[in-house]
């Protein structure tokens, strides 16, 4: 971890530049690896500069709810482990955590990115539920946008369970119909700083930000939003941020779709 | 008969059997085990004479007597100031030994140094529990203002520093930035250009990178025309 | 009931193909990859850093914590997420097969913190994860008597095995399960636990091949280490 003060940030962002050499509105390098676990229905492992996320679905049955009966559902969490970060700690999920698995879910339950009816095996009664579970590898700053594409990676391998009829669950050694992905959810994390906005934020900026905006997005329609930091945002800062994070969705989706 | 069962400069890893027989002298990075020398850590075997120790390549920073570091204030209290130099427990700078000047027990202390800042200081003494004392008095002891700090492995401090400077005087004259370093490990560098700042930071990380190799200065230089 | 060839086709004495890396988490003070068969491990170690609540503290020597977890969906059934009683306990054995490797008199009033996860799992995960966090701790340069090799050994059916995968856990035969863990140099064990029947003498045969096979656990773990480091 390096030590900067926020003066020094705001400095450096005057002249153009990032803590690590990047200019403020870019992206840094992401790679997409897939299928890391095999006992996962889908997984995939996102790196995002040093920041490094996994994600696996796993499929189980259950009952619909009473307001959807012919509905799967989706569960969404996440950890960060203790491995990731040194200030990380082993227990109960943390309230940063919490949020962002909210987040990651609002994306892809918002966009109805899974097409749910396809995900009913018999109406009232059984249905699919899809666990995306998000673990936190290595913390370098911005562990939203990694586990939303880690999370949307992981579902677009994913492919359903064959259903055992005699035990109604089931029969994870057969793995037979890609799961109805329609629609891919991306988000982009932008940080303002100054009078400064930036994207994908570093862990030391995350720590020195006024505010912080995650836009999730497809195409050009926006599928959900989250402030966070505790300063605020004007109207034209949030306009000026939903624009970069359109831009950069659509760029970094092609990153999961190649 | 001893028997030296490594070469100079060989890399070994912890538990590694290095000598076997009571003659020759354990030094650090290695312990004695019945009539054997084993090594304790990753690193390079170093014989001179009789004496095998390691020269580590990992490591964690243990506080030595006039060694100078950069640390954090990590909190104020009544007897001056907890500085978080990366080990485990945090230094201690008393009021005594912050400025040259008198400080009241009644000042307000955050005047002088405040939560975060960063300062260089040197290590006065140390206990065996693991605390140590801290003095700001001496030529280079300050606040550092407007930089940043960087971290590199306390294991390759000496030779960002070099024989007698020599290699952090080709950084600073190279990339006409200011650097201060740590024996602990942290790197503070500022510049009013934020490419030279840059390659600095590059310089650093390569020289920790390669840090055995031999012909390092010359590469170093090479890198910065 | 007779097992005469093992399900995947190797000796009885072999293990499964192993990998092993050094420098896997840009964070930690020292981290590895360790897998063998199926089952891959990962560890991180933070440390030595402050021990709270202070009372924990102890002037005389550090401590080592470990902490074990599986990831939710590194089997079929998932796991849920967060520490269960099997993680627990397989958490204390860690560190108690790991302690006798290491010097804790070297940061006394502290702590270091070893965190093993399983990212996929097909049976001795508690064995991989040890072999993971041994290297982990070399890395992080906290000073070891030795590196901390582990495998389970046992019985499936009438033999003797090294290494047994899940399918063989689960021989309709029997089988019992012994994962140890060894400190290579003298052939110490520091971990030792069992599920199932077993006689003595075949326990300390089962034993026997079982610290031979940690031996070339331990040649790999140490090739991994100097891969790392001899770029330096």
């Amino acid at each position: 971890m390096e030590l900067i003060s926020k003066n020094y940030l705001i400095s450096l962002l005057d002249k153009g530049i990032r803590l690590d050499g990047r200019k403020l509105e870019e992206y840094r390098k992401i790679e997409v690896s897939y299928d890391i676990s095999e006992h996962a229905e889908g997984s995939a492992r996102v790196k995002i500069g040093d920041t490094e996320v996994i994600a696996g679905v796993k499929l189980e049955t259950g009952e619909p709810y009473p307001d959807s009966p012919d509905e799967g559902n989706i569960i969404v969490s996440g950890e960060f482990l203790g491995l990731a970060n040194e200030d990380f700690e082993s227990g109960p999920p943390s309230v940063e955590s919490i949020e962002l698995s909210r987040v990651v879910d609002r994306g892809i339950r918002e966009s109805k990115a899974i097409d749910l009816k396809k995900l009913c095996i018999k109406e009232k009664e059984k249905v699919w539920m899809v666990l995306i579970d998000i673990y936190v590898i290595n913390d370098a700053g911005n562990l939203q946008d990694a586990s939303a594409l880690a999370a949307l990676a992981a579902l677009s391998k994913t492919k359903i369970p064959a259903y055992d009829e005699e035990t109604k669950k089931a029969d994870y050694k057969e793995r037979k119909e890609k799961l109805p992905l329609v629609k891919m959810p991306v988000e982009c994390s932008l940080g303002k700083i100054g009078k400064h906005i930036i994207v994908d934020p570093l862990l030391e900026e995350e720590k020195l930000l006024d505010a912080r905006l995650t836009v999730a997005s497809i195409g050009k329609v926006v599928c959900a939003l989250q402030k966070g930091g505790n300063g605020t945002l004007s109207i034209e800062e949030i306009e000026k941020m939903l624009k970069i994070g359109i831009d950069k969705n659509s760029e970094n989706l092609k990153v999961v779709k190649k | 008969m001893g028997k030296l069962l490594v070469k100079n400069k060989d890399l070994v890893v912890p538990g590694e059997v290095l000598v076997e027989g009571m003659d020759y002298v354990p030094g650090s990075g290695v312990f004695r085990e019945g009539e054997m020398i084993v090594a304790n850590s990753v690193g390079l075997v170093s014989v001179d004479n009789r004496l095998v120790k390691l020269i580590p390549l990992t490591g964690f920073y243990a506080p030595k007597k006039n060694d100078t570091v950069i640390g954090k204030v990590a909190n104020i209290n009544f007897n001056g100031w907890m500085i978080d130099i990366g080990h485990s427990n945090f230094a201690m700078l008393s009021l005594k030994e912050a400025t040259n000047e008198y400080i009241d027990k009644k000042a307000d202390l955050s005047k002088y140094y405040d939560f975060g800042d960063v300062v260089v200081a040197k290590i006065i003494s140390t206990t065996k529990d693991g605390t140590s004392d801290l003095t700001m008095k001496g030529p280079g002891l300050n606040k550092l203002v407007n930089g940043r700090v960087i971290e590199v492995a306390s294991t390759k401090v000496p030779r960002i520093i070099g024989k007698q400077g020599s290699m952090i005087t080709i950084i600073k004259t190279k990339t006409n930035c200011k650097v201060v370093v740590g024996q602990n490990g942290k790197v503070w560098i500022q510049s009013e250009n934020p490419e030279e700042e840059r390659k600095a930071i590059d310089i650093i990380r390569f020289i920790e990178k390669e840090s055995v190799k031999e012909g390092l200065t010359e590469k170093v230089e090479k890198l910065l025309k | 009931m007779s097992y005469t060839k093992r399900n995947d086709g190797r000796k009885f004495d072999e293990t499964r193909e192993i990998k092993a890396e050094v420098g896997v988490i840009k964070n930690a003070d020292g981290s590895a990859k360790f897998q063998i068969g199926k089952t891959i491990a990962i560890a991180a170690v933070y440390g030595p850093r402050n021990l709270y609540p202070k009372f924990l503290q102890n002037p005389e020597k550090g401590m080592l914590r470990c902490n074990y977890n599986m990831l939710s969906f590194s089997v079929d059934e998932r796991i849920r997420p967060g520490p269960s009683r099997r993680s627990k306990e397989i958490s204390l054995v860690t560190e108690r097969a790991l302690s006798p490797a290491v010097d804790l008199s070297t940061f006394t009033n502290a702590v270091v913190d070893v965190f093993v996860e399983i990212i996929q799992a097909d049976a001795g995960t508690r064995c991989a994860g040890i072999c993971a966090a041994s290297m982990a701790l070399a890395d992080a340069g906290i000073p070891m008597r030795d590196l901390v090799a582990a495998v389970s050994v046992g019985k499936v059916g009438d033999k003797l095995v090294v290494d047994l995968n899940k399918l063989e856990e689960d021989y309709e035969g029997g089988a019992t399960d012994v994962p140890i863990a060894v400190l290579p140099r003298n052939g110490e064990i520091s971990l030792l636990q069992m599920d199932g029947e077993m006689e003595v003498k075949e326990i300390k045969e089962a034993l026997e091949i079982g610290k031979k096979a940690c031996e070339k656990i331990a040649e790999i773990q140490r090739k991994a280490l100097k891969e790392k480091y001899k770029g330096d």
